[in-house]
């Protein structure tokens, strides 16, 4: 059972994607696995034939428990080997589905909490929803308009609030473990903003940027030049990542959050980058993200600025080091060379581990991404 | 195209983008985004969802006008009379 997150101590197989004798290479989609916040699907990181299936769909195995052998050139590893986890009690589990069946409930706005699945053990799949559909089960409903804290402190979390509760805990631990520091800059988005409009006229709408994209772009490129933090804190040491795997906060439309990573950012070009996030995007809203999206971001960016937010204070997702915050784009007053005017403001925020960088190098990282969205044609 | 054609057009679309939401319930003069907790990628997606439906250009410039029900409706509506697009 890999681990899918912080604090995360088991997970239910929801079902395989191999058999015994299949062969399979490193990357390919070999399961689906429940875990508190979303199912994912486990990716295999070695390439070779499938020997055994240990797990069946509907087992509950702590994290490192083997889910399968896989014949590597004559050896035989597991799949999500290590040393198995003590399994912590939790709130009451999620609805486990197959990916089809999710996102087919969501196109058919079909609640899964109100069908009862015939899958290995009672995973709900595709011909569920659809005997479900032609039943009229109903949709889900609204997400609460009454923010979960609002309930009593000694109460018990909510039924199925699996996903606040992984949160809570990761959340938690960063607080308690992380000596954060925090630093921002105001951003003159003048020259980005132009540079994109420009870009934009010329595209249809479905190849069109938008701002976002710039600031992944700025993101990885300011983190190429301070790569302290980029990276992970582990056994009391900065381990530095020479990949810049940006973990993108994305909220979900039933309440809480997904930090999914767009892989080697550095790497990519600015429409790559914007292409990338909205895959992310619909794949975290759909339940089908992969294992290695949820574990290899090395660093977290969260754009708060669509809600109005105009400062973004963040908590850093252990191990990660850093977190870079956004906000709205707002048109302020800015003097500049004794002059008053009005131009297009951005506060980025960057929450840092004190343990790894000094105020210093955080302050060169801003200054960095300012500079690099004063050149936008350069990203 | 009429506009009980245009206005389902949008419902399908926004229904793709928030399937637990009833648009039907969204007054004309609301605000889309705020009705709906729906960010820029979405309204995005919904805007591309109308060009593929509708075959109607929306310039970056006219998504500030877009902001309600009732302005997307006579933005598509004004479109369509110019260039009917595609039909469905």
């Amino acid at each position: 059972m890999p681990s899918l997150g912080a604090d995360m101590t088991e997970g239910t197989l929801v079902q395989w994607n191999v058999k015994p004798g299949d062969s399979v290479k490193r990357g390919d989609i070999i399961a689906v696995v429940g875990t508190e916040k979303a199912d994912i699907e486990v990716e295999v990181y070695q390439t070779g034939m499938v020997e055994k299936l240990i797990a069946q769909p509907g087992d509950k195995l702590p994290v490192g428990a083997p889910l399968a052998l896989i014949r590597i050139e004559g050896k035989v590893s597991t799949v999500a080997e290590g040393p198995a986890a003590k399994p912590a009690p939790g709130p009451t589990p999620r609805v486990h589905a197959s990916p089809m069946a999710r996102k087919l409930a969501q196109e058919l706005g079909i609640d899964l909490a109100q069908i009862r699945g015939t899958g290995p053990a009672g995973v709900i799949e595709r011909h569920d929803v659809e005997a479900a559909k032609a039943a009229g089960v109903p949709s889900p409903p609204s997400p609460p308009t009454a923010p979960a804290e609002t309930h009593a402190p000694s109460g018990p979390l909510r039924a199925a609030d699996g996903m606040r509760h992984a949160i809570a805990l990761a959340m938690a631990r960063s607080n308690r473990e992380i000596p954060h520091y925090y630093l921002s800059t105001q951003i003159d988005m003048s020259k980005s903003l132009r540079w994109l409009e420009t870009f934009n006229q010329g595209r249809t709408i479905e190849n069109r940027l938008l701002p976002a994209a710039l600031l992944l772009k700025a993101t990885a490129r300011g983190l190429v030049q301070v790569p302290e933090l980029n990276g992970f804190w582990i056994d009391d040491q900065l381990k530095i990542s020479s990949e810049v795997h940006l973990g993108v906060a994305i909220s979900l439309r039933g309440g809480g959050l997904m930090i999914p990573a767009i892989l080697s950012a550095q790497a990519k070009s600015v429409e790559e980058l914007m292409a990338a996030l909205g895959d992310l995007i619909t794949r975290a809203r759909a339940g089908r993200l992969r294992s290695s999206e949820i574990t290899e971001g090395t660093i977290t960016v969260t754009n708060l600025g669509d809600l109005g937010v105009e400062t973004v204070y963040g908590v850093i997702y252990p191990p990660q080091v850093a977190l870079v915050g956004f906000g709205k784009i707002m048109e302020r007053p800015w003097a500049e060379q004794g002059m008053l005017g009005v131009k297009p403001l951005l506060t980025a925020t960057l929450a840092a581990d004190h343990r790894a960088t000094d105020g210093h190098r955080g302050a060169q990282f801003l200054q960095a991404l300012d500079h690099l969205l004063q050149e936008p044609e350069k990203l | 195209m009429t506009e009980t054609e245009i206005r389902k057009a949008i419902f399908d679309a926004l229904h793709r983008i928030a399937p637990e939401a009833d648009p039907q319930k969204i007054r004309p003069d609301e605000t889309l985004r705020e009705a709906l907790d729906i960010d820029s990628f979405d309204f995005l997606s919904v805007l591309i969802a109308l060009h593929e439906r509708l075959g109607v250009e929306i310039p970056e410039a006219d998504y500030g006008q877009l902001t309600t029900l009732s302005a997307l409706v006579q933005y598509l509506s004004r479109k369509l009379e110019a260039s009917p697009g595609k039909v469905g």
